[in-house]
């Protein structure tokens, strides 16, 4: 599971790097920052992202999610941080 | 060329006639009520489930994109309204006024518009009421939760412009459905006394500027609010 969703991601990503012309998101990996400022991806991009990760998370899987819950927005460590902490609060979502 | 559209209150009244309307022009609807559905069609999807229940508007709008592979066109036409003195309306009330008339339009909206956003292509039409406008004695929280339906509409037609989304309300005059049934006669006339054309709204009006929304060329119309018979706000 969490390898599949890490795939996701990435996958989302690698997409918007066509989008955002951001060549280096092509080399996404599970270190790969969203958020702050060494990510690469502004606001709307992340929002982006996330869009589409739940609509590849609920074709996947046939599970629907709401990744931007008031869990992860209130979260100490948020989820958006890099790919990893994002793979693992799905993880924890799906499970 | 056929479109998908998301109407919600699709079971009785505007938003059954909307669903019978764009079903006869061959678009593909998805629809949804409390109740179970009112419409038989091969395009039509029916889901049976509360607008505020956001599990189920989640899993109603990904089975729509599942399935039709796009939305085109949310139209958030579901609604209830009460007529009370605030002194007299209970807490429940106003919860349930609020659930539906601007919860259920905002989850629809935050759903639908994630789709649309990732197709560079979008149409939403929120309802309002001409009670916002006129500031009705009786209707302080119906026309709260539609000015907050208003706020909201211009909005979100500011942060999804940049995806070609465009968002608008439609506020009718009452019309006659289910909806106003149970208003007393002379507060209805008080109301219509109030407009520039006194008569009640009709399927018609509503569609017309509805289609004016969602015609190919009001690519540069959005974050609008018009109100029928001749009301401003």
């Amino acid at each position: 599971m969490q390898i599949k969703i890490e795939k996701i991601i990435v996958e989302a990503l690698v997409e918007l790097s066509d989008e955002l012309e951001d060549e280096s998101l092509l080399k996404a990996s599970k270190e790969t920052r969203l958020y702050g400022a060494s990510s690469s991806l502004d606001s709307l991009a992340l929002v982006s992202l996330i869009a589409d990760i739940e609509d590849r998370i609920s074709e996947e899987f046939e599970i629907d999610i709401v990744i931007a819950d008031e869990k992860a927005m209130s979260a100490k460590t948020s989820p958006f941080r890099d790919v990893e902490s994002l793979t693992n609060y799905i993880n924890e979502q799906l499970s | 060329m056929q479109k998908v559209y998301i109407i919600t209150g699709s079971s009785k009244g505007i938003g059954k006639e909307l669903v019978l309307y764009y079903l006869s022009q061959g678009n593909i609807v998805s629809g949804c009520s409390r109740s179970d559905s009112t419409i038989e069609h091969e395009n039509y999807r029916h889901h049976s489930l509360d607008v505020s229940n956001e599990t189920d508007v989640v899993k109603m709008v990904r089975a729509t994109k599942r399935e039709f592979k796009r939305v085109d066109v949310l139209i958030n036409n579901a609604g209830i309204a009460s007529m009370n003195h605030f002194l007299t309306t209970s807490f429940s009330s106003v919860q349930n006024i609020f659930s539906t008339n601007f919860f259920g339009t905002f989850l629809f909206s935050r759903e639908v518009a994630k789709i649309m956003m990732r197709q560079k292509h979008g149409r939403i039409v929120n309802f309002t009421t001409v009670a916002a406008a006129l500031k009705l004695e009786g209707e302080a929280i119906y026309g709260a939760s539609k000015a907050a339906v208003e706020n909201l509409t211009q909005t979100t037609a500011k942060e999804l412009a940049s995806f070609n989304i465009t968002v608008n309300a439609i506020g009718p005059t009452p019309v006659e459905t289910d909806l106003i049934k149970s208003v007393p006669k002379d507060k209805i006339k008080a109301l219509l006394d109030k407009q520039a054309i006194k008569r009640f709204g009709t399927f018609e009006d509503i569609k017309n500027v509805i289609d004016f929304y969602l015609a190919d060329e009001s690519t540069f119309v959005t974050g609008q609010v018009i109100y029928l018979g001749g009301v401003n706000s």
